[in-house]
């Protein structure tokens, strides 16, 4: 069920027979610069698609960047002047690793205050419950647990 | 007929779910038996009616009625049998109804083999089964009719989606439903808990094997889903960390961590305020999955079934059940005693230390999927998380878990000696060590990080096989005796081991799969030769092939490795007539759990055709860990103690039986 949506849709966006993501005609002849374009279109969204990177994407569009992002490296710009290049013109919705600022603040540092905070609960409650001292008593057996306990004690000795 | 039939026996599930859902809890307020058991018969009952509604689903598939709208939809006359029922559950009517027969079938479970329950626990946990179960039902019955007639009926069907025209994604469904509803038993002994304001060891005890089993089946639909993607979608991609993913990895997460918690609650009565609530989040992250993939609402510019009073029915239901169910345990929770101390250096500290990084990694999975949608929401900010992110947020968190994962285990009880595990652990780390220095030498590029992450998985699996090697007393022990105490070593023990073993199995997938596979993309003619780590795959012939409902253009590759052939690949692309669609079927080579990956692409006018080839190292770990671990849950389940609806000993009729 999951993974067929975006399929379904983009099956469905594609009149022609799907295509695949980096074509043969795409690839640069420099190894170094193609390896670059790999690496960028990997943190790049196919923005018809669902969270597919334009590395994934079989989508023309997905084409289009890939080619565009080739030219950018061809032209001498370094990654990061290509993903500004490519922020300016798209927003920030293009990039799958969202920056550091004020928006995603708190995605960033989920994890950490996260950490943080459950570390530093569970030393108070160490150090609470330290002090406090001993076991506490366990919970008195209700009527109905008694008469079980009683007819298996009764049990017991019955068998023995 | 069929049809009505069908249709009437779902409403008179309804019915039976909301006498379930109100009768139960009045017997139990009023202490009166009789009304208290009405909740086993109407349990079961609503099982048969919901069954029945199913099989009528099933039926109208197969005969391929096409005055049935969902037929008519999904199917096809000249579809394979095997998919005409497959496509039951591959539209939104036919899952939805998947989805509340599953959960009828454990409501059925838990009244035909909760005898030894409390009676009025019982009551609570099926009333509550209940309310869920009614809240679907309406929503099955007022949005997503799957038995609704067309009034001038077509002579054909629009055939089932091709991609879903495959065995794969025919089991998954199922599978991840089976994990997915499985949580609710958990989510209802939680709230029938809360309502009693009673809670002990002994409930931890029915807890965990229905939490065990909803977690085997989650891990081996996720798993599956996995494979699927990685051989169906043609480019060898495995995990996407895509929003429906992340629909099944939280309650996953949660559920592991739940797993974990309630044998601290099992074993040592403490921790038992927040296995409540674990038990709670985990089916709420369930219910969020079903709420993501059901509404449509996960961010894209064109979302599926973007029809707006299902999406707001579910999150409806969403806000009635996960609101209703905190602030009851907002409101509850500090009735409940806490017991069972321990220093922090302990087993039941390095479980808190689990829960607590499996709840963080469930957050970030959380806050990544839904981080996005409320930015655009609130702040009108379109943004996007995806691989990049994950990968240095939960990576990390993942890593820390996995490097705890063998000291866990061998710490004591109550209080814990971890110096003394360290050295335990000594030959553990020395093999980690080792495996650092292999792959260092003999890894050719890629990541620094690599090899550090091959040792860790080293680490967790030797950690995992040093536990049992304690135990059995191998080496220091003659062999017979170390059979005998292998032999009377608790299943859960193996269990144990092989579900830690597993998480180090897939992680050396992970690692070899995305550093070192080599790839080759290019337009190949016939007897083109492409060379791959060390592979020469020939492109022998192309032809065409008719098949059931699809042309398909097959290609023919020799595949041959230092003058040698190994054997013959054949990839296809076919093409669905009715839906004017197609789909890749790569070819798939396995050497050891290595795999060489072929795949097509469009052919040109000239007789040429673009060719995807991949060398992946290792990649079949990434789901022998999952099958691993599922294993290990299962053995684990299979433990004496823990058995659902053991036999009893003829003996202990009238014992305490609490926990089976």
């Amino acid at each position: 069920m999951r993974r067929m949506w975006f399929v379904i849709v983009a099956l469905m966006l594609l009149a022609s027979p799907a295509a695949h993501a980096v074509q043969p005609d795409e690839i640069m002849s420099d190894p170094v610069k193609e390896a670059r374009a790999r690496e960028l279109s990997r943190e790049l969204r196919c923005m018809v698609c669902q969270n597919q990177s334009i590395d994934d994407s079989d989508a023309p569009l997905a084409r289009d960047l890939r080619l565009l992002v080739r030219e950018r490296i061809a032209a001498g710009d370094s990654n990061s002047q290509v993903l500004d290049f490519l922020v300016a013109r798209y927003g920030e919705f293009v990039l799958l690793k969202p920056r550091f600022e004020r928006q995603t603040l708190l995605l960033w540092l989920l994890a950490p205050l996260l950490l943080a905070g459950g570390g530093l609960a569970l030393w108070l409650q160490i150090r609470r419950r330290a002090r406090s001292g001993a076991d506490l008593p366990a919970p008195p057996l209700t009527p109905e647990e008694e008469a079980r306990l009683a007819g298996l004690m009764s049990d017991d000795a019955k068998s023995q | 007929m069929i049809a009505e039939s069908g249709h009437y026996a779902l409403v008179l599930a309804l019915g039976l779910a909301l006498i379930q859902s109100v009768v139960p809890l009045i017997g139990a307020r009023l202490h009166d038996t009789a009304l208290m058991n009405v909740a086993r018969s109407t349990a079961l009952a609503q099982l048969l009616f919901v069954g029945a509604s199913f099989m009528a689903l099933v039926m109208l598939h197969v005969s391929s009625d096409f005055s049935v709208a969902n037929v008519y939809e999904n199917s096809h006359s000249m579809k394979p049998l095997l998919y005409k029922i497959t496509g039951v559950w591959g539209n939104h009517e036919g899952s939805m109804l998947l989805w509340v027969s599953i959960l009828a079938l454990f409501g059925g479970l838990v009244a035909a083999f909760g005898n030894n329950l409390p009676l009025s626990l019982r009551a609570h946990v099926l009333s509550v089964q209940g309310w869920i179960a009614s809240a679907f039902y309406l929503f099955i019955l007022m949005t997503s009719n799957p038995f609704l007639r067309i009034t001038s009926p077509p002579l054909e069907g629009r055939d089932l989606n091709p991609v879903l025209q495959d065995i794969g994604l025919a089991v998954h469904p199922p599978m991840l439903y089976l994990g997915y509803v499985g949580f609710s038993i958990s989510f209802s002994f939680a709230i029938a808990a809360l309502m009693e304001g009673r809670i002990d060891a002994a409930w931890a005890r029915w807890v965990r094997p229905w939490t065990l089993v909803a977690w085997i089946f989650l891990t081996l639909g996720i798993a599956m889903g996995s494979y699927w993607a990685y051989y169906e979608l043609g480019w060898g991609g495995w995990w996407f960390w895509d929003p429906v993913e992340n629909a099944s990895l939280m309650p996953w997460l949660a559920g592991t961590a739940l797993l974990h918690s309630a044998l601290v609650m099992e074993k040592r009565n403490a921790l038992k305020v927040w296995t409540i609530l674990l038990s709670i989040l985990t089916f709420s992250l369930s219910l969020l999955g079903t709420f993501l993939v059901r509404s449509g609402v996960i961010t894209s510019v064109h979302a599926f079934a973007t029809d707006p009073t299902r999406g707001v029915f579910i999150l409806l239901i969403l806000c009635l059940f996960i609101g209703g169910s905190l602030a009851l345990f907002a409101g509850r929770a500090t009735s409940l005693k806490q017991g069972g101390l321990f220093a922090p250096i302990s087993r039941e500290g390095a479980l808190v230390l689990n829960n607590l990084l499996l709840t963080v990694a469930c957050a970030v999975v959380l806050f990544g999927t839904l981080y996005p949608l409320a930015m655009e929401m609130l702040a009108d900010f379109k943004m996007s998380v995806g691989a990049p992110f994950y990968n240095l947020t939960f990576a990390p968190l993942f890593a820390l878990l996995l490097f705890a994962v063998p000291f866990g285990p061998m710490l004591a009880w109550k209080r814990g000696d971890l110096l003394g595990v360290t050295q335990r652990l000594l030959a553990a780390g020395v093999a980690s060590l080792v495996a650092i220095a292999i792959a260092w030498a003999w890894a050719r590029g890629g990541s620094a990080l690599a090899p550090l992450a091959i040792g860790l998985g080293v680490f967790v699996i030797a950690g995992a096989v040093t536990d049992i090697v304690e135990r059995t007393g191998l080496v220091r022990l003659p062999f017979a005796t170390v059979l005998n105490r292998a032999r009377g070593l608790p299943r859960s023990a193996w269990g144990t081991t092989l579900a830690h073993a597993g998480l180090g199995v897939a992680l050396i997938g992970i690692v070899c799969e995305t550093t070192w596979n080599s790839e080759y993309i290019a337009t190949m003619k016939q007897s083109d030769v492409a060379h791959v780590a060390g592979y020469d795959v020939k492109l022998d012939r192309l032809f065409q092939r008719q098949g059931p409902n699809y042309r398909e253009m097959i290609a023919e590759f020799n595949v041959s490795r230092d003058g040698e052939t190994l054997s013959m690949m054949t990839p296809s692309k076919r093409s669905f007539t009715t839906r004017g669609s197609s789909t890749t079927e790569a070819a798939l080579l396995t050497r050891g759990a290595s795999q060489l990956y072929v795949s097509l692409g469009d052919a040109t006018a000239e007789g040429a055709i673009a060719v995807r080839i991949y060398y992946k190292p290792m990649v079949l770990l990434i789901w022998w860990g999952p099958v691993l671990m599922a294993f290990g849950g299962v053995l684990s389940l299979s433990d004496r103690r823990l058995r659902v609806g053991a036999p009893k000993p003829a003996r202990a009729k009238q014992r305490l039986q609490p926990a089976e």
